[in-house]
């Protein structure tokens, strides 16, 4: 269950609207089932209230369509923000994607969101999904109610959760967090800990999967070029499918190097994955390599901030020094 | 009608394994999956794969033909196609509807020989669906879910599964699979069939219409000013056209290994910014006319070209996986007036 309840919301974004401070907001819609939430932009408070919803799979992370939505007219766009959407924001900032003043952020504190495709495995035809005493409750139509722990439920994200504390807002509801000490790192040291031919066969099993759907791609708030190299068929590395079985690697791969650096761990890549593909291990692993090479750097912690690896110094380490750092695991 | 145990299951799969390839759909932690039958796996009791059966006869990736270029000579070689009969087990009702919807494509002239080949050899197995999902809105284009079409229909129940063939092909295949199967009445599988008949009509979906949609509506839906909110957080990725069983749309490439030439076709989506692309562009600029282009496919262009019949199945699919939860059902409420 969310700590600040959805009325507070619709308030908010009712008097914004109401006061002309903004004329759209971006929010989460209803949709046929507890669990299918879209984002939406509303014009009204009666559009507010009969379709916005805020619940336990509010997950996507609002700050990418910013992008689109503060070109389309002069106004300004209200927009709800949870703890680590802010890190994206910020990085979008720092990138010059969208125009500060055009924006305004109401932070919502977040106690994690619960990832809909681990509710759907475990319940065969869902009527509804609720909270009862701190559990998640599904109400099913061929096995009465289940209930399971909510930490079961979590999204992967949500279970190592890097910060409660928003960094940006212009308004908060409710009070703010702390940046937390997670356990993110745990998986990437499993990964390390391989041998190279086990994580090589790791890497074939997970990206075997891949259909080149894009999702993650167009998900990601660092991946905002206005023409991807990969839909440029002049570019020569264009594709739409897999034509050899290093293709689907070389796309991912290429994509973790592009947002090195820039990557702030948001974790919607792997939330919008149809073949549940641990993506987010991938960019994780640079955000430890660069924390361990440069000294701690967190992307989007800040506007305006230089990543380590767009920030040459002389202190910089040498790369034979890093790559022989990783030894056998290199 | 045939029956064999639930306990011998194996046997069954066994014995059409030692004849053709035989694939199933397994559970994997990435959700269910077809896979080739290896004498080890169990079958899933999922309602959905997450890639449909389509795969079977209309690949993501496909090589057509090679060109190797040596000097002035060009060869061509083409790729070995013959096929030998393979057999796909537990497919769902919306699945077998959805190689209607293809056939009527890619069998139409000209006929598309790699599809045409894949689909003389493949055998269908379909399964009965026990546990329908509240995503399923089959019936809302006509299938029934406790009935499905195929060379054989299975029905499950607590302790057996009932098989009876609905074509030659099927005949032929039961038939040889009697020393493991034993002959029965169809009792107890059309009780199963009442059972799911009864959970059909009470899903969420079970009431949805497609009524208002159909042939030659293109005039009444085409500048819908809904299309502008439907399509507003679309991504504009491939997922819900990569899952879906009728999504048939590819594109033709050539790719140089350095060695050759590979002309290969692969899936291809309406969603993406260079699809359809021609020397003057892509000619539906915006995601709105990108969206548009898919459902209106669906609803509209393919019924109009196919004697009213819809391009879509209801499986689903598109509902459990898009990543803004935007899909078919929402916008059949939408503009067909929430009926």
């Amino acid at each position: 269950m969310q700590e600040i309840k959805r009325e507070v919301l619709v308030a908010k974004a009712s008097e914004l609207l109401g006061n002309g401070t903004v004329d759209r907001v971006i929010g989460w819609k209803n949709g046929e089932f507890d669990y299918d939430v879209t984002p939406a932009v509303f014009t009204s408070a009666e559009e507010l209230e009969k379709e916005f919803v805020w619940n336990d799979f509010c997950g996507a992370n609002f700050s990418k369509y910013l992008i689109k939505e503060t070109g389309k007219s002069e106004g300004k766009v209200m927009v709800f923000l949870k703890p680590c959407d802010t890190y994206s924001f910020n990085q979008l900032l720092t990138e010059h994607r969208f125009d500060r003043e055009k924006v305004y952020v109401v932070g919502v504190p977040c106690n994690g969101m619960l990832d809909d495709s681990k509710v759907r495995a475990c319940s065969e035809g869902i009527a509804s999904v609720s909270e009862e005493n701190g559990k998640v409750a599904v109400e099913t139509l061929y096995d009465g109610k289940l209930t399971f722990e909510r930490n079961d439920m979590l999204a992967e994200r949500c279970i190592n959760c890097k910060s409660k504390k928003h960094t940006a807002y212009d308004e908060l509801l409710g009070e703010d967090g702390e940046v937390l000490d997670s356990a993110r790192f745990d998986e990437v040291e499993k990964l390390e800990k391989m041998t190279p031919d086990e994580r090589f066969a790791f890497w074939q099993n997970e990206l075997s999967r891949c259909i080149r759907c894009n999702a993650c791609r167009n998900i990601c708030p660092a991946c905002s070029c206005e023409k991807c190299v990969f839909d440029n068929p002049d570019s020569g590395v264009e594709n739409k499918a897999v034509a050899d079985s290093f293709e689907e690697k070389m796309f991912h791969i290429i994509r973790a190097f592009h947002v090195a650096g820039r990557c702030t761990d948001c974790g919607e890549c792997s939330r919008v994955c149809p073949q549940n593909i641990p993506l987010h291990l991938l960019n994780r692993k640079f955000i430890k390599d660069i924390n361990e090479f440069y000294g701690e750097y967190q992307a989007g912690a800040e506007a305006g901030s230089r990543a380590p690896i767009v920030d040459y110094t002389t202190e910089d380490i040498e790369p034979s020094e890093a790559v022989e750092r990783g030894g056998d695991n290199a | 009608m045939r029956k064999i145990s639930l306990d011998k299951l194996n046997l069954l799969f066994s014995e059409i394994a030692s004849k053709n390839s035989l694939y199933m759909p397994v559970d994997t932690e990435a959700g269910a999956k077809f896979e080739k039958y290896n004498g080890t796996q169990t079958l899933s009791d999922a309602v959905n794969t997450v890639r449909s059966a389509k795969d079977f006869f209309f690949p993501q990736t496909e090589n057509l033909v090679d060109f190797k270029v040596e000097g002035k000579n060009i060869e061509i070689i083409e790729p070995v196609n013959e096929y030998e009969d393979f057999v796909v087990f537990g497919v769902r009702a919306c699945d077998v509807k959805s190689f209607e919807i293809l056939d009527r494509v890619f069998l139409a002239e000209p006929v598309d020989t790699f599809y045409k080949n894949r689909r003389e050899h493949g055998i269908i197995i379909s399964m009965a669906c026990n546990k329908p999902s509240e995503t399923c809105f089959c019936g809302t284009f006509g299938i029934d879910a406790s009935s499905p079409a195929g060379d054989i229909v299975c029905y499950k129940t607590d302790d057996a599964l009932y098989l009876e063939a609905k074509t030659e092909k099927g005949s032929a295949l039961l038939d040889s699979l009697n020393g493991v199967t034993e002959d029965s009445d169809s009792e107890a599988a059309r009780a199963q069939q009442e059972v799911i008949k009864e959970r059909l009509a009470k899903l969420p979906l079970s009431g949805l219409s497609a009524e208002a949609f159909g042939a030659d509506k293109t005039k009444e839906f085409f500048d819908a000013p809904e299309w502008n909110t439907l399509s507003e957080s679309c991504l504009g990725c491939g997922t819900c056209t990569f899952v879906c069983p009728t999504c048939q749309c590819y594109d033709i490439k050539d790719f140089n290994t350095g060695r050759e030439v590979k002309r290969f076709r692969c899936w291809d989506s309406c969603m993406y910014s260079d699809f359809t692309k021609m020397a003057h562009g892509n000619p539906r600029l915006s995601q709105l006319e990108r969206f548009r282009q898919r459902f209106m496919h669906k609803l509209v262009y393919y019924p109009t070209n196919n004697e009213g019949i819809f391009g879509c199945v209801g499986c689903g699919r598109c509902m459990a996986k898009c990543p803004i939860n935007m899909n078919i059902v929402k916008v059949m409420k939408k503009l067909g007036g929430n009926k």
